[in-house]
């Protein structure tokens, strides 16, 4: 287990080096937007890994109301908190692309970019609920919570087919199309941030299982010391 | 300049995600020390 991290840990950096070279180097330059198109590379894999995590923490919620297992919680709580950061990349790296492209850094209105921005509100409120409450109820209420976020999921997905946007439309089951040398990168990039993103859950999952033991070590010693001065 | 916007995008993804396990390093750090505490006979966090 200790050796399987760094070896784990290694792979994933070589992979996401390679994944940069090929993205920034390899992969052919796009005829009417050039080298800006290259943003893609990120932002697309960085919302697929969201919405992955945003899925593991729906089964993960939906498991702790049905059995009350704490790895459950533990494992809904980290894929939010990892899934907020990868929504984050795509609400940064989006309006960079669209500067260049579009003319205007945000689209206000536009139901794809506005869908995005509420579905990272609704994770951030959730990971400010677990980290500000202190009521026994909440797992509970933040597993419900996760469950309404996890409907917000196919919405931004599929909100590009059903209504008017500028966002473009989408490169895998959309009207879109792709060069078969771009959709290996692109693909290549969603493995390696993928890897990445289960090397960091893996260790945020560590780091909450063993704060859990110390918060209870701490309850422990506490009642010691009340039992002592009882007597 | 286009490719400013392509390096800004890229720097970016990662000062996000180094900032983010900054802030996994600091709590593990943080949590080692109460459990040294702890393990100190009679020493109250």
């Amino acid at each position: 287990m200790k050796k399987t991290f760094p070896i784990l840990g290694a792979l994933t950096a070589i992979l996401l080096g390679y994944a940069l070279y090929e993205a920034l180097v390899a992969a052919p330059t796009e005829q009417t937007m050039g080298d800006v198109q290259r943003i893609f590379y990120y932002h697309v894999p960085s919302a697929w890994t969201a919405f992955t995590l945003f899925l593991i923490n729906f089964v993960a919620s939906i498991l702790y109301l049905v059995r009350r297992h704490p790895a459950a919680d533990i494992v809904a709580l980290v894929s939010a908190e990892v899934g907020v950061v990868f929504c984050t990349v795509v609400l940064v790296t989006g309006p960079i692309w669209a500067r260049p492209v579009w003319g205007i850094w945000w689209a206000p209105g536009d139901i794809r970019l506005t869908s995005t921005l509420v579905l990272w509100l609704i994770y951030v409120s959730y990971l400010m609920l677990r980290r500000f409450s202190s009521s026994g109820q909440t797992p509970t209420l933040a597993a419900a919570l996760a469950v309404l976020g996890a409907l917000c999921v196919p919405f931004v997905y599929f909100s590009i087919w059903f209504f008017r946007t500028q966002h473009p439309q989408p490169v895998i089951g959309g009207g879109g199309s792709i060069d078969p040398r771009m959709l290996h990168v692109l693909l290549l990039n969603w493995l390696a941030f993928s890897c990445f993103a289960f090397l960091v859950c893996w260790s945020r999952y560590r780091l909450e299982s063993l704060q859990r033991e110390v918060d209870q070590a701490h309850a422990m010693e506490s009642l010691m010391d009340l039992r002592g001065s009882a007597r | 300049m286009r490719n400013g916007y392509l390096f800004a995008a890229y720097a970016a993804t990662w000062i996000i995600h180094i900032v983010y396990l900054g802030t996994i390093v600091s709590r593990y750090s943080r949590l080692k020390r109460e459990i040294e505490d702890l393990k100190k006979p009679g020493v109250r966090s």
